[in-house]
């Protein structure tokens, strides 16, 4: 049976568009270049992070986090999220007040954050060093296990009728009278009344042949995890205007992330020593417990960060029956399935209940 | 133009060191031991007083011959014992060594980092008591003591049988050999094991010496568990399938051995399937010389073929270093140490076939037979991630139950997560996968 939408990319988006479309009535084909889930969406911090967001995301993210609170109904697995919670560290009083300034913000917009100073955030968590002005706390954010989400959301989408290639790479996408041809690397043309194109870092290059051009580049954040530690941090943290970002896992390893690695080959990023070394230091200033942990092993990934660090979610202008999902920014991993929800309401009934206006690729458009 | 760095100091390593100071360079040796000599020629602590003779048996005189030549070279070399090579960039190395980390500029890389012992589970491999064969050795050697009273060497490889007799010499019983290879093995690899008459003449001595000695010796074994809470025995089958058990107070385990390729991998070395060694190596010529610039493997862990090819071998590489770096180099010695390496290659060929890889072992493996110890990931967890969650290739396995992810990154289960996962997927080996070299190659410290 012929497929009536083509999905590139099996990232976490593409794999829950599919799923979601699939248990919609459609018949969709998904083209992964890779394995699914492999690439950013399997290799990044694992962070299920509301809080920080800009005001425009927090419909989509709420959207998102009913889903994450339902995983093992939506793909039998939960994924190991937990709802940890998540502390988003002001260094000075400066970053405190302005923390605590977009609580203020984000409340009317349901979500509920706390904001707690130094003394309350080591009251908590003992390992804090002293030193911190403060904190905001978000009781409903939470943290996942990379690895699994993509591959679950695929398994499920699979098991729901979703047709699924990976190491298949899409070179181009060709619009025609009645839909598009989409053109493999290995010589396939699959035609199909309408595309996804949520191809994560290798998005963009495709949709600018299409005249869809959204400014941006290649980023490559830098991960590093520790051996299994005694329980340290029951949280995931943040660091207001940048910084160190770290969880740990329930067995016990400390994961966390800051600065970037480097592209080492096409589409073969590694981590950088320094950047490891920076993130290790920050990280053991933070928590000195820390300091006595050995690091096992150093990553990084390659993601697709456009030029207002925003994704681009919507159809195509030029281009109906095309719909775009990428540019996640590096801040994509909490949004990600309820962007294939809203791709599979696009796509079939032509609108959503999320509002995703701010996402248009029309934003960059040269006027 | 930065020095050339020399990393590990093992006979390749030494060789190569002497190569290049007889050249006039004054190269970096960089060695996580704290003295020279590699894990064949691992010399004890200060004070220790066992003679090289007994540490080393036959190939003393060749140990103590390059442990005099590095220790000769004095500060003709920038030497760092005590320090890991934990990643490697373009322009840098970075170290973790006693004085903690540090950074070097990077200059020709001569990797020769040795190998290790192939591991494979059996139920109770974990317990106390139980020891890599190369394990058991170190024991001996470094710190002169056995690893029992009363041992059972199990596995198959040409160290099966010199642990046993090094043990039997120094005093330990040896409970059992017990080999998973058939007798009938060795005699098909004859031929190719001539073309080092004088170590096919040592390997026989062995066997016959522990034969002259009463000890036990099976052939076409296979290991079903080790029992006890330290151990108390080993259950096995005959090659007629029929249970056997051998009381014993440890067991020395080991499958040959597996070369160490994390730094080439680091490196940008690219990789090719060994069919005889059932690994990806790096990707050398005959003399070394990777394809990634300025990079060059010497000795087991380029790919095993024991001290004496990689003595040689590390020599080779050196040369192909100067060469590249314009220096003149004696084509006529160099062709000569070519044709030994080839023999080398045909004599290690033969051991392949002599003691040849016991594919079906973890085919009746209980479910709950740990095969990751850093994660504890079982065979169990393995066969659910093939057979449920569809891993499409051992590092998907990884990513899904996590085989690989602990303190050893793989170093010690990796090879036996890739011969159960092609044989759960009936894949030939080479399809499963390898699981990719990340820094840190082992774990450094965080301040």
């Amino acid at each position: 049976m012929s497929p009536d939408i083509v999905i590139i990319g099996g990232g976490l988006v593409g794999s829950s568009a599919a799923l979601h479309l699939a248990r919609a009535g459609r018949r969709p084909l998904l083209l992964e270049a890779g394995r699914v889930g492999g690439a950013a969406s399997g290799v990044n911090f694992g962070g299920v992070r509301i809080q920080g967001r800009a005001l425009f995301e927090l419909p989509l993210a709420l959207r998102a986090r009913a889903i994450w609170e339902n995983l093992v109904e939506i793909v039998g697995t939960d994924c190991e999220y937990r709802r940890s919670g998540h502390l988003r560290l002001a260094r000075t009083p400066a970053d405190l007040a302005a923390v605590a300034a977009y609580a203020d913000q984000v409340r009317p917009a349901g979500l509920d954050l706390e904001v707690i100073d130094g003394t309350e955030i080591r009251r908590r968590h003992p390992a804090f060093a002293p030193g911190l002005a403060g904190a905001t706390w978000s009781a409903g954010d939470g943290q996942a296990n990379p690895r699994l989400a993509g591959p679950a959301f695929a398994r499920a989408a699979r098991a729901a009728g979703a047709e699924i290639r990976d190491n298949t790479r899409v070179l181009a996408i060709e619009p025609g009278a009645r839909g598009f041809t989409v053109v493999t690397a290995d010589g396939q043309r699959v035609a199909a009344p309408q595309v996804i194109l949520s191809a994560g870092a290798w998005a963009r290059d495709l949709a600018a042949t299409l005249g869809d051009v959204a400014p941006g580049r290649a980023i490559y954040p830098n991960m590093v995890v520790t051996e299994p530690l005694a329980p340290l941090l029951s949280c995931s943290l943040g660091t207001y205007g940048g910084g160190v970002y770290l969880r740990q896992v329930e067995r016990g390893n400390v994961v966390f992330g800051m600065g970037r690695g480097r592209l080492a080959a096409p589409d073969r990023a590694v981590p950088l020593a320094d950047t490891s070394i920076a993130a290790m230091a920050e990280a053991a200033r933070l928590l000195p417990a820390l300091a006595h942990a050995h690091v096992i092993r150093t990553w990084t990934g390659i993601e697709g960060e456009l030029a207002d660090d925003q994704p681009v979610i919507g159809e195509s202008p030029g281009h109906p029956g095309l719909f775009h999902a990428f540019g996640l920014s590096g801040h994509g991993f909490q949004l990600a399935p309820a962007i294939g929800a809203v791709l599979c309401e696009l796509a079939t009934t032509g609108t959503t209940s999320t509002p995703i206006g701010a996402f248009s690729i029309t934003r960059f458009a040269v006027t | 133009m930065s020095a050339p760095i020399v990393v590990g100091a093992g006979p390749a390593g030494i060789s190569a060191a002497l190569t290049l100071v007889e050249a006039g360079l004054r190269p970096l040796v960089i060695d996580e031991a704290a003295r020279a000599g590699g894990q064949i020629f691992r010399r004890p602590p200060p004070g220790f007083v066992r003679p090289p003779a007994k540490l080393y048996g036959a190939d003393a005189g060749a140990g103590v011959r390059l442990h005099k030549a590095f220790d000769a070279l004095g500060d003709r070399i920038d030497y760092r014992p005590d320090t890991l090579v934990w990643s490697i960039e373009p322009e840098t190395i970075h170290l973790q060594g006693p004085a903690g980390r540090d950074r070097l500029d990077r200059g020709p890389l001569l990797l020769a980092t040795g190998a290790t012992d192939r591991l494979l589970p059996v139920e109770g491999w974990t317990k106390p008591g139980v020891f890599s064969l190369g394990g058991s050795q170190v024991a001996l050697k470094a710190q002169g003591c056995a690893i029992g009273r009363r041992v059972v060497f199990c596995g198959t490889g040409p160290l099966l049988y010199l642990v046993a007799y090094q043990y039997a010499k120094a005093g330990a019983k040896v409970a059992a050999v017990l080999d998973t290879s058939k007798f009938a093995d060795s005699v098909r690899a004859l031929p190719l094991l001539a073309a080092d008459p004088a170590k096919l003449v040592r390997g026989v001595y062995y066997l016959a010496w522990l034969r002259a000695h009463g000890v036990p010796i099976h052939y076409g074994v296979r290991p079903v568990s080790v029992h006890g809470e330290a151990v108390t025995g080993l259950t096995w089958r005959d090659a007629g399938r029929r249970l056997n058990e051998t009381s014993c107070d440890a067991v020395a385990m080991g499958y040959g051995l597996r070369s160490e390729t994390q730094l080439a991998d680091l490196a940008g070395v690219p990789f090719r399937f060994d069919a005889g060694r059932r690994q990806y190596l790096p990707e050398t010529d005959q003399d070394g010389r990777s394809p990634a610039a300025a990079v060059y493997l010497a000795g087991d862990g380029a790919a095993v073929r024991g001290a004496a090819a990689a003595e040689t071998a590390g020599r080779l590489a050196a040369l192909a270093l100067l060469a590249d770096l314009g220096h003149r180099v004696d084509t006529a010695e160099r062709d000569a140490l070519r044709a030994r390496m080839n023999r080398f290659e045909r004599f290690a060929r033969g051991l392949d076939v002599a003691f040849p890889f016991p594919v079906d072992l973890l085919d009746g493996a209980a479910d709950d037979t740990l095969l990751c110890r850093c994660e504890a990931v079982t065979v169990g967890t393995m066969r659910h991630a093939v057979a449920d969650l569809g891993a499409e290739e051992v590092n998907r396995a990884k990513a899904f139950v996590r085989p690989g992810m602990g303190r050893c990154q793989g170093r010690m289960c990796g090879l036996a997560a890739s011969e159960l996962y092609a044989r759960l997927r009936g894949l030939p080996l080479d399809q499963a996968g390898r699981l990719r070299g990340q820094a840190p190659v082992k774990p450094i410290p965080m301040a």
